[in-house]
């Protein structure tokens, strides 16, 4: 549990609390979904959920895309590499998720060259300085991550780097919303918007559900303050029954968004007619494929790709907690066959992943209360 | 994934036009700044890092402020490891840090409260 005054600005936290209370007092249930997976680790984080009236639900969204990635791309990918004798280049939250035969780091152990990079730049990197491999980047990544990656195949086409393509697994943020809102056993009144994904796309790509949907967006920064001045700014819209775009994160969201990375994505990436997401099915306009002016680069025209659907392993319930129709405990394996240590699904892998958020603040809500009692015997 | 880390613009890189070194909590690394090529910050800016691209600019005191959140998030390890790989300064490293989600210098990771 986070006392108020561990925060930095305690004195406006508690204002922006005491706000929140006093505008929740109507009894009225309150469910705000928050979109993005590194807004759900915050909450956690910093035990949001404790300041806030119990009135106020906070739903977790499906923004976190090494937590909605098939595991069939894992696994297509992996084949890659291992057949195809490809180096697979991936982000290091990549590297423990599960495939059906392991994941990358399991396979690492086996003989495949896996690696990891920190940014799609030093995957190309890898290429430039191993001319006798092929380096392949497995990309993942919502719109904040997709501009890099286009960035990268610019210059890598640029340069005319030949054993370097990409295996594109670039998910688009708003087709995921519009999904939650169509799924009939979701209700909600309001969204925080992603923090980061709207620094490249901006506040636009939101107004339709503000217009047509009567849900008030609020994009927000991660700080405390930010995620609770972006509550207040969403009741106060509810209380007076208007649905608008507001952004809360104005020190690094543009409401144009971000041209040059907008511009970069149009040139590399075009939309998929769909894709599957776990947990959300199928999904029209959802993700991005390269281009056929970078199909060179494009590793699912370079390799043979088996194209493998998984269904998730029966009890694990990760479609339902990614669609907040579930919360974390509430799926049956939590906690108990399915934890970090031995993740059966990305959710508990991921640092964004709602299982693993939740999971990490339970065990510093119990060690708290240990050390309390500790203190106090 | 969100991770932004902020960093200050310290240098050009001689004969790449896209790239400057970017300075985070001590650690120089070159970052791409294609992305804001529109409104080309200057050295000595700070800008917001993610996956090795600056993604956008900001002040310094946002930057001190975003360097305080992401130790109240936990993620300043994390942070600082990802951008001391960049270029491949660690290339294939796989310490616990970066595997399990869990910060081994925070002193509620998994093990401390096991032991």
């Amino acid at each position: 549990m986070r006392y108020v005054d561990e925060f930095r600005n305690p004195e406006l936290i508690t204002k922006a609390s005491d706000e929140i209370h006093r505008l929740a007092g109507s009894g009225r249930h309150y469910r705000i979904m928050e979109v993005c997976g590194g807004h759900t680790h915050a909450i956690y984080r910093f035990g949001l959920k404790d300041i806030l009236p119990s009135n106020i639900e906070l739903i977790h969204g499906p923004g976190c895309p090494v937590c909605v990635l098939p595991m069939g791309r894992i696994d297509d990918g992996l084949t890659v590499a291992t057949n195809s004798n490809v180096v697979f280049a991936a982000f290091g939250d990549m590297m423990r998720v599960p495939g059906t035969d392991g994941s990358p780091l399991e396979h690492k152990a086996r003989g495949t060259d896996v690696r990891i990079v920190y940014s799609p730049a030093d995957a190309l990197q890898l290429a430039r300085m191993n001319p006798g491999k092929h380096v392949m980047f497995f990309a993942i990544g919502f719109e904040t991550t997709a501009p890099s990656t286009a960035l990268t195949l610019m210059r890598a086409k640029g340069e005319g780097v030949r054993n370097f393509s990409v295996f594109c697994n670039h998910v688009t943020i708003v087709p995921a919303i519009r999904a939650i809102l169509d799924s009939p056993d979701m209700r909600l009144d309001g969204f925080i918007g992603p923090g980061h994904v709207s620094t490249v796309i901006g506040c636009r790509p939101y107004e339709w559900i503000a217009r047509n949907e009567g849900k008030p967006v609020v994009t927000s920064g991660f700080e405390p303050l930010d995620l609770l001045q972006s509550i207040v700014m969403l009741l106060r819209q509810l209380q007076a029954g208007e649905a608008r775009v507001e952004n809360q994160y104005k020190r690094a969201v543009p409401w144009e968004g971000n041209r040059a990375a907008l511009k970069a994505m149009a040139e590399v990436f075009q939309l998929r007619p769909y894709f599957e997401w776990r947990g959300l099915g199928f999904i029209s306009q959802s993700a991005l494929k390269i281009r056929d002016e970078y199909a060179e680069w494009d590793a699912e025209r370079r390799f043979p790709i088996p194209g493998t659907r998984v269904t998730d392993p029966k009890a694990a319930q990760c479609g339902e907690v990614l669609k907040g129709v579930l919360k974390p405990p509430q799926c049956k394996l939590f906690g108990k066959e399915c934890t970090p240590e031995r993740p059966i699904g990305a959710l508990m892998v991921s640092t964004e992943g709602s299982c693993a958020a939740y999971y990490n603040y339970e065990l510093r809500k119990a060690a708290a209360m240990v050390t309390r009692i500790g203190s106090v015997a | 994934m969100c991770l932004a880390i902020p960093g200050r613009i310290v240098e050009l890189v001689p004969g790449q036009a896209h790239l400057r070194t970017v300075e985070v909590a001590g650690v120089r690394r070159k970052v791409d700044l294609g992305l804001l090529q529109d409104d080309m910050p200057a050295v000595g800016d700070w800008v917001l890092i993610h996956v090795g691209f600056a993604m956008t600019k900001i002040s310094e005191q946002d930057a001190a402020e975003q360097m305080h959140l992401l130790s109240m998030l936990g993620e300043t390890e994390q942070a600082i490891q990802e951008v001391r790989g960049y270029g491949l300064a660690d290339a294939g490293g796989f310490s616990r840090a970066n595997t399990t989600g869990i910060q081994s210098g925070d002193p509620l990771s998994m093990n401390e409260h096991l032991a």
